[in-house]
């Protein structure tokens, strides 16, 4: 069988490894240049199509559960009309995180195939666990894609509240912590928040 | 003649009185007609200066003076608690929830929030700087109690507090 297909591909394997007599060095590296453009292109294309908020809820588990929640809150609707989607929150914008999130997103690939969160059922009976990974995804990296906005430096804590302003220099600027940590269910419900710190 | 003068006065204060209940039987609409979209009014803004306001009767509970905006109450989880809990007055410096949302109806205290307690916005709720639809005539006890003193003289009422 190997065989078989070894001398089924054996031409064109010699062909591949044997120099060019025809064409030129030149020609062959700029058609690759030309090729390395419009693959990485592509793929770089698919990967950001894979990145908006179309993409996320074209699935009804996110559609029906997590973005009907969304439309709720204030990174879906606000004064100044600037929204955050899906992405700007749960994928890095950091190229190398984002692809290895990218990686990581095969396993929900999997889960939509086999139906892991299909029933609002299985979503509830689920969530505790997947907001979970959120939180410490997101305490891991210090809240960064929180900080991808809302940076420490640009805030005006003469224009918060007096309750904000004074947690805020309280608790996050001297790093004692995070966004996350206080900031939970801001742009979905909660799970079941019995044992979690912070909450009675 | 004498009866055509008392009837006009009955038909002018019937009229009045048509009148008056029609003005007072006027819905938010206004005058608006049926078929029109009155121009809605401007949504009040919402208070949320943490200054506590004092309360009108004492079992009144204390209204929220901060915004409450995306806090969820639900089963799963309570936001006010996070602040107003027990263990948490220490951390937020926010007033702790009374003694009395600890006990159950039988008046025995359980170790953690009565579940007959839990929905907080069922009698806290936020303010904002609206002005009331319906006039409200409301008078505290003390202003009562003042009232009657000085109708009655300083030796009046009694104790006050």
């Amino acid at each position: 069988m190997i065989r078989r297909l070894w001398r089924f591909l054996q031409p064109y394997w010699l062909t591949l490894i044997r120099p060019s007599t025809s064409l030129s060095l030149g020609l062959l590296v700029v058609c690759g240049f030309i090729a390395g453009i419009i693959f990485w292109g592509g793929f770089n294309t698919a990967l950001e199509l894979t990145n908006t908020e179309r993409f996320c809820v074209s699935c009804h588990e996110m559609r029906d559960n997590v973005f009907a929640e969304l439309k709720d809150t204030i990174h879906y609707t606000n004064r100044s009309g600037v929204r955050a989607t899906c992405p700007d929150c749960h994928v890095p914008h950091n190229w190398t995180d984002k692809i290895a999130r990218k990686m990581q997103a095969s396993k929900e690939v999997w889960g939509k195939i086999f139906g892991t969160i299909n029933t609002r059922e299985k979503f509830v009976a689920m969530r505790l666990e997947l907001a979970q990974h959120e939180w410490v995804r997101l305490k891991a990296n210090n809240s960064l894609e929180c900080r991808n906005c809302h940076s420490a430096d640009s805030m005006d804590l003469t224009k918060q509240s007096e309750r904000a302003a004074i947690m805020h220099s309280r608790h996050l600027f001297p790093g004692e912590k995070t966004c996350i940590d206080c900031h939970k269910g801001i742009a979905h419900r909660l799970p079941n928040m019995a044992g979690v710190p912070g909450w009675n | 003649m004498r009866r055509v003068i008392l009837a006009t006065c009955l038909a002018a204060t019937m009229l009045a009185a048509a009148t008056a209940l029609a003005v007072d039987l006027r819905g938010l609409r206004g005058p608006t007609p049926i078929g029109e979209t009155k121009e809605s009014a401007q949504i009040a803004r919402e208070i949320n200066d943490d200054a506590r306001r004092s309360r009108n009767y004492p079992e009144q509970p204390p209204v929220i003076p901060h915004s409450i905006r995306g806090y969820e109450v639900s089963l799963n989880a309570n936001r006010c608690l996070s602040c107003h809990g027990r263990r948490m007055t220490e951390m937020s410096q926010a007033p702790m929830i009374s003694v009395t949302h600890f006990m159950d109806r039988d008046d025995q205290i359980l170790a953690t929030v009565s579940a007959r307690r839990y929905f907080c916005t069922q009698c806290h709720v936020p303010q904002h700087e609206a002005k009331p639809l319906v006039p409200n005539g409301f008078t505290d006890i003390d202003t009562l109690i003042e009232r009657q003193r000085k109708t009655l003289g300083t030796a009046g009422t009694g104790a006050r507090q």
